[in-house]
């Protein structure tokens, strides 16, 4: 199945199909981004939302199906080159337990850029950048476990912003907010990501974040359907 | 809601008495407000006169009740297309959107779909709704989250009936 | 508050300690094992004094003293009985040859009757070993018929070889020491003899040295899966349980692990126990039934063990308040402070000071002294730890990320790493102490034998008037000889030995080629007899070495002036420069090649036959020894060393070697139960981390520094206390300080050891945990 890619697309996922043990994670989905583009991953529970955005960040391998990330081929990729991609040109956010809780938020943000082999001062000073963008400078030398749940979630959104990746992908990022919280966060990472002209894979159920978004695509049983080219 | 849609959804399972279509109007949509007899002559003999139904026999005695009304072509085409449009997200729509998601499953058309688009069209007012909010003051904040809020209370209603199709496609085609 | 509330969260608590599954189950299985092994080796300290005197006891109880009261007539009371000692693949074999003279005779304990001449009555383990194929070779030794078993009574281990076989004419072979007439067996003067008291210290600090780590291990054991059982108990807080019964019920859980580690123990020690009927520890084996802890001390450790597991859980959560929605540790815990940590080591030096240089002359070491002052320099290794660790880690800079990753979490928590680390640096420090201890002392106990082995390796000693030709022909045709010197030995005075002779000297009969090995002779022919010159401890021979002197032999028995052996210095008489012979002496007196002796001379000479043996030859020198017995059961044969060593301490320092190894594998085993709790709860974490483009390596490697970080320090300050407390003891015994670094590193090589098979084996379930399954929440 070798359907060219939508002209221009950044990511393209085609015919994707995973299978957990008895469950149908995902049978058939699809999905196309665009660089610098908000696409919202909607769905009820267990629709199989999660896996495709594990699919399409090279966290999880397919069963079949072709992802095609700027050319190249995702799902052939040995795991090693996997993660370098994740490393260099991916960011992810989750909806918790992604900040390590011994390191400072600035140290737990410049982790990545450390990943990659920069020296710690540079890549802290990198990290401080991105979170006075993220207004979150001022709990730098803090644990997470000593900030609120709204600053987390932004100190990750740093995170996963300081490599300058060319795709966010975020899991329900608000989903442990009050509405508030979560749209500041929500207006925070959009904004970030659109000056940084990163596109943005954004899994959420709610209406709300997914309305942040440029469009959606919803999944059902395990397939996709994007809305804009329906309509 | 468009009655007129409604009825000619109906007639798409068959031709009907306009006494029976007013029955399945009132036990499927009109639980507390059944149609008058006026309301469905005055309809059909404007879907008449629009050539969307016809009439399919009259039996004795005389009578718009006596009057057997079939869908024409271009009645499916228009049922077909309203139900495809979606509706413009306001508050308390749900008895449209019901009465649409009811009438996909009668016919057999696909009501996830109605609920996808309706859906999408809830985004987009949202996304605007949303970016005005950014863009805007306190005031254009506060005035855009009350509409936001009775929005995403539709979409939280599209995605229980969604989840729940199934169960009410069972129960309609009964 | 009564007792039954109490007995009802202890019961609650018991329940919990099982519950869990299979972490569960494993966390209070290992609980059990160290709790158990520390039991188990309590009671074996309280059974083994006991078992130490049961075992003088029997074998004082069987000796057949013939010094002192010699028992000169045979009378119907009497036994003549022989000494015929032997020696079988290293291992000692007690040999008696009996012959009673009467009905009355004293039967050895153990027998119940004499056996026949031609017959003997062997231990349990020499019959195995006869009717074993290696025993081939000693059944033609013991050409004896066996008929039946030594009882218990007449043996002092369970592993003692040993026989009594009956004799004939043996009255007549009495006087050269070997045979004896004895009327009862039995010390008639039996004297306390005195433990060597640096013996004594060695076992009390082993003893303290494997029980430590294990108390340190159950101290430990006690808090496993501390955070797990934390959020239990503020569960049980938030369904309205007050402070007091958490804690009791928290009390119970720990009680749980102890009481079936009490099961465990005495498990442990009734199979120990048995076991150590098959084995030997330094030539002593003992029989189950002496080892019998006394009940008081038995009981003593069952209160004692399970309350201490109470009381650990108890103090570990006096820093603890357990709310309903959590558990909050008061405050911040405050920075670790040195002074305290200072008095643990300072007051264990302290008890041990005054001992310094006692020796083993006066080495009267006070026991309690020893074992208070051994266990604070131990305890005070945990008391330091967490101080060093905390302090430590609280400086290391930046590195890899794996290094942030694992400092970081160090920082946070380097009581809980330093706790994992305690019980493996005790053992450590331990160790090395007493492994240090011993390469000391072993060095007293091995001496310097003199003896030449590159010309002979045996001796074979045989008694008086035997024929000496036929005897050295019959060992020269032996398998595996290539050499044998043979000489006769005898004693000249200047008169009458009835009459006590004056001046005396060595007399030396052999051929010259033999007597080569022990003078550097200018010429010599058959018929030669030398004067030595040069002789050790001979001042007597020049003015003896007149033509025509006359000598008397000196005579084994009968000093009866009318049987005199006399003998006259040659004309011929010749002068000889003494060197040094096979036993490395320089023997004085006369020498004598075989046609100048005097007929009655040979009879009253014993011969002693240097063997060089063939050593490439299979089992050579029990070859010798059945040749030997052949020529005569009461000859003597020895085998040479150019050292002697006391095996007991080769013994004692496996054990402890493997005794360390088994405490450390056990702490490794928990260590690796927590790491995997561990890493468990940090799933989510783990995957998240991978998501983002971790590389697999960068956690692995932050895994290992998490453990080898305070296992590197634990191990540093183990070998500095560990140096420390061996240099106190050596001192203790005034032994010359060295450190045997050897076996430092062997400790600390086992240490890190662990650490590294620790890690290897939560790889696996860490790989796993890291794949990303971990981050879907549905």
């Amino acid at each position: 199945m070798t359907a060219s890619p939508p002209p221009g697309s950044l990511l393209t996922a085609q015919d994707l199909r995973k299978v957990y043990g008895p469950t149908t994670a995902l049978d058939g989905a699809g999905f196309s981004i665009h660089p610098g583009e908000v696409v919202a991953v909607m769905g009820p529970s267990g629709s199989g939302k999660s896996t495709l955005l594990h699919c399409l960040a090279g966290i999880v391998t397919p069963d079949s199906g072709s992802i095609l990330y700027n050319g190249r081929e995702l799902t052939t990729m040995s795991d090693a080159e996997r993660s370098a991609l994740r490393r260099s040109e991916f960011g992810f956010v989750f909806q918790f337990g992604q900040l390590v809780p011994e390191l400072t938020c600035v140290e737990n943000v410049a982790l990545p850029l450390r990943l990659n082999g920069t020296p710690r001062k540079e890549a802290e000073r990198a990290a401080l950048t991105w979170m006075e963008r993220l207004e979150v400078d001022d709990v730098r030398k803090k644990r997470p476990g000593e900030v609120s749940g709204g600053q987390g979630q932004r100190v990750a959104v740093a995170r996963a912003l300081v490599t300058g990746p060319r795709v966010l992908f975020a899991d329900e990022p608000t989903g442990a907010l009050d509405s508030l919280n979560g749209e500041r966060v929500m207006e925070l990472l959009t904004e970030a990501a659109r000056s940084a002209n990163a596109a943005v894979v954004l899994v959420t159920h709610e209406a709300r974040v997914a309305a942040y978004s440029d469009r959606e695509i919803v999944v059902r049983d395990g397939r996709s359907r994007d809305m804009e080219r329906v309509v | 809601m468009s009655i007129g849609h409604t009825l000619l959804g109906l007639l798409e399972s068959g031709p009907r008495h306009g006494y029976d279509l007013k029955r399945a109007f009132d036990e499927k949509f009109g639980h507390d407000r059944p149609l008058h007899y006026g309301q469905v002559y005055s309809t059909m003999s404007r879907l008449l006169k629009n050539g969307l139904v016809e009439v399919d026999g009259i039996e004795a005695g005389g009578g718009p009740e006596r009057k057997r009304y079939a869908i024409t072509e271009a009645g499916i085409t228009d049922v077909e297309r309203w139900l495809a449009t979606p509706e413009k997200p306001e508050p308390y729509l749900q008895s449209t959107l019901y009465t649409k998601v009811v009438l996909a499953l009668l016919t057999s058309r696909d009501a996830a779909d109605i609920l996808d688009t309706q859906r999408s069209e809830h985004l987009r007012s949202m996304r605007i709704l949303t970016d005005r909010k950014r863009k805007g003051d306190l005031a254009d904040q506060l005035i855009c989250d009350h509409a936001l809020f009775h929005l995403e209370a539709d979409l939280r209603w599209l995605e229980l009936t969604a989840a729940r199709l199934d169960k009410l496609r069972a129960e309609v085609t009964r | 508050m009564s007792a039954r509330q109490w007995g009802r969260d202890l019961g609650m608590g018991l329940r919990f300690a099982f519950a869990g599954g299979r972490e569960g189950w494993i966390r209070a299985l290992l609980t059990a094992v160290g709790v158990g092994l520390g039991v188990a080796l309590l009671l074996l300290t309280t059974a083994l004094p006991g078992a130490l005197a049961e075992r003088d006891r029997r074998g004082e109880a069987r000796l057949n003293y013939t010094f002192g009261d010699t028992i000169e007539s045979p009378a119907d009371n009497t036994l003549v009985i022989a000494d015929t000692d032997t020696e079988f693949d290293e291992k000692d074999i007690r040999g008696r040859l009996v012959e009673p003279e009467g009905d009355r005779a004293p039967v050895p304990p153990g027998l119940r009757e004499f056996p026949a001449p031609g017959d003997m009555v062997v231990s349990p383990a020499l019959k195995e070993l006869l009717d074993s194929d290696g025993g081939a070779l000693l059944r033609d030794r013991l050409d004896y018929d066996v008929v039946g078993t030594i009882g218990e009574q007449g043996l002092i281990g369970s592993q003692e070889l040993a026989y009594y076989a009956g004799a004939e004419g043996l009255a007549e072979r009495m006087g050269d020491g070997m045979v004896g007439r004895i009327d009862r067996f039995g010390d008639p003067n039996p004297t306390e003899e005195e433990a060597d008291p640096v013996l004594v210290l060695l076992v009390l600090v082993v003893f303290v040295v494997l029980l430590m780590p294990v108390a340190v291990f159950i101290a430990a054991a006690v808090r496993f899966g501390g955070e797990r059982r934390d959020r239990r108990l503020a569960a049980l807080r938030l369904v309205g349980s007050d402070g007091g019964m958490t804690r009791r019920i928290a009390a119970g859980e720990a009680l749980g692990g102890a009481l079936l580690g009490l099961v465990f123990g005495t498990g442990f020690f009734l199979a120990g126990r048995e076991l150590a009927a098959s084995f030997e520890v330094f030539d002593i084996s003992v029989f189950p039934s002496y080892l019998n802890p006394s009940p008081l001390l038995a009981l003593l450790v069952a209160v004692a063990v399970p309350g201490a597991a109470v009381l650990v859980t108890l103090l570990a959560l006096r820093g603890v308040v357990i709310e309903p929605l959590g558990v909050v540790r008061t405050a911040r815990p405050a920075r670790r402070r040195l002074w305290w940590r200072l008095l643990l080591p300072v007051a264990g030096i302290g008890m041990l000071a005054p001992m310094l240089g006692q020796g083993r002359e006066n080495g009267d070491f006070n026991g309690y002294l020893v074992t208070g002052g051994v266990i604070c320099l131990l305890v005070g290794v945990t008391a330091l730890l967490p101080w060093i660790v905390e302090t430590v880690v609280a400086r290391l800079g930046s590195g890899s990320v794996s290094w942030q990753l694992a400092v970081r979490r160090l920082q946070l928590s380097s009581g809980a790493a330093a706790r994992m680390v305690n019980g493996i640096a005790v053992a450590v420090a331990g160790a090395i102490a007493l492994q240090m201890l011993f390469a000391g002392v072993e060095g007293d106990y091995t001496k310097d034998t003199g003896f030449d082995v590159s010309r002979a390796q045996m001796q074979v000693r045989v008694p008086d008037g035997t024929e000496l030709a036929a005897a050295t022909a019959k060992l020269e045709g032996t398998k595996g000889v290539r050499e044998v010197y043979a000489l006769s030995e005898g004693y000249l005075g200047d008169r009458s030995w009835s009459k006590e002779p004056q001046r005396s000297a060595e007399l030396t009969i052999g051929d010259c080629a033999t007597l080569r090995e022990v003078a550097k002779l200018p010429s010599c022919e058959d018929g030669d007899v030398f004067a030595l010159r040069g002789g050790e401890y001979d001042t007597d021979t020049p003015s003896l070495s007149r033509p025509g002197q006359k000598l008397y032999l000196e005579m084994h028995h009968t000093p009866d002036a009318s049987e005199d052996v006399v003998w006259s210095l040659p004309e011929t008489l010749k002068e000889a420069d003494s060197v040094e012979d096979p036993t490395g002496t320089k023997r004085g007196g006369f020498l004598m090649t075989p046609a100048a002796v005097p007929a009655d001379v040979a009879k009253s000479v014993r011969g002693e036959l240097y063997l060089a043996i063939d050593d490439s030859v299979p089992a050579a020198r029990e070859h010798v020894r059945n040749t030997a017995a052949a020529i005569d059961p009461l000859s003597n044969p020895t085998t040479w060393s150019a050292s002697e060593r006391t095996e007991r301490f080769d013994a004692i320092r496996t054990g402890l070697f493997v005794g360390a190894a088994a405490v450390l594998a056990l702490i490794g085993a928990s260590l690796l139960v927590s790491q995997l709790e561990q890493l468990r709860e940090r799933r989510k974490l783990l995957s998240a981390l991978i998501a983002f483009g971790t590389r697999r390596r960068t956690l692995s490697l932050s895994v290992l520094w998490q453990t080898a970080i305070p296992i590197g320090l634990g191990l540093l300050l183990a070998s500095t206390v560990g140096m420390a407390l061996g240099a106190v003891l050596l001192r203790m015994t005034s032994t010359p300080v060295s450190v045997d670094w050897p076996s430092v590193l062997q400790m600390t090589g086992i240490g890190a050891g662990v650490v590294l098979v620790v890690t290897v084996l939560s790889l696996p379930p860490l790989l796993r945990m890291m794949r990303p399954d971990g981050l879907r929440t549905e």
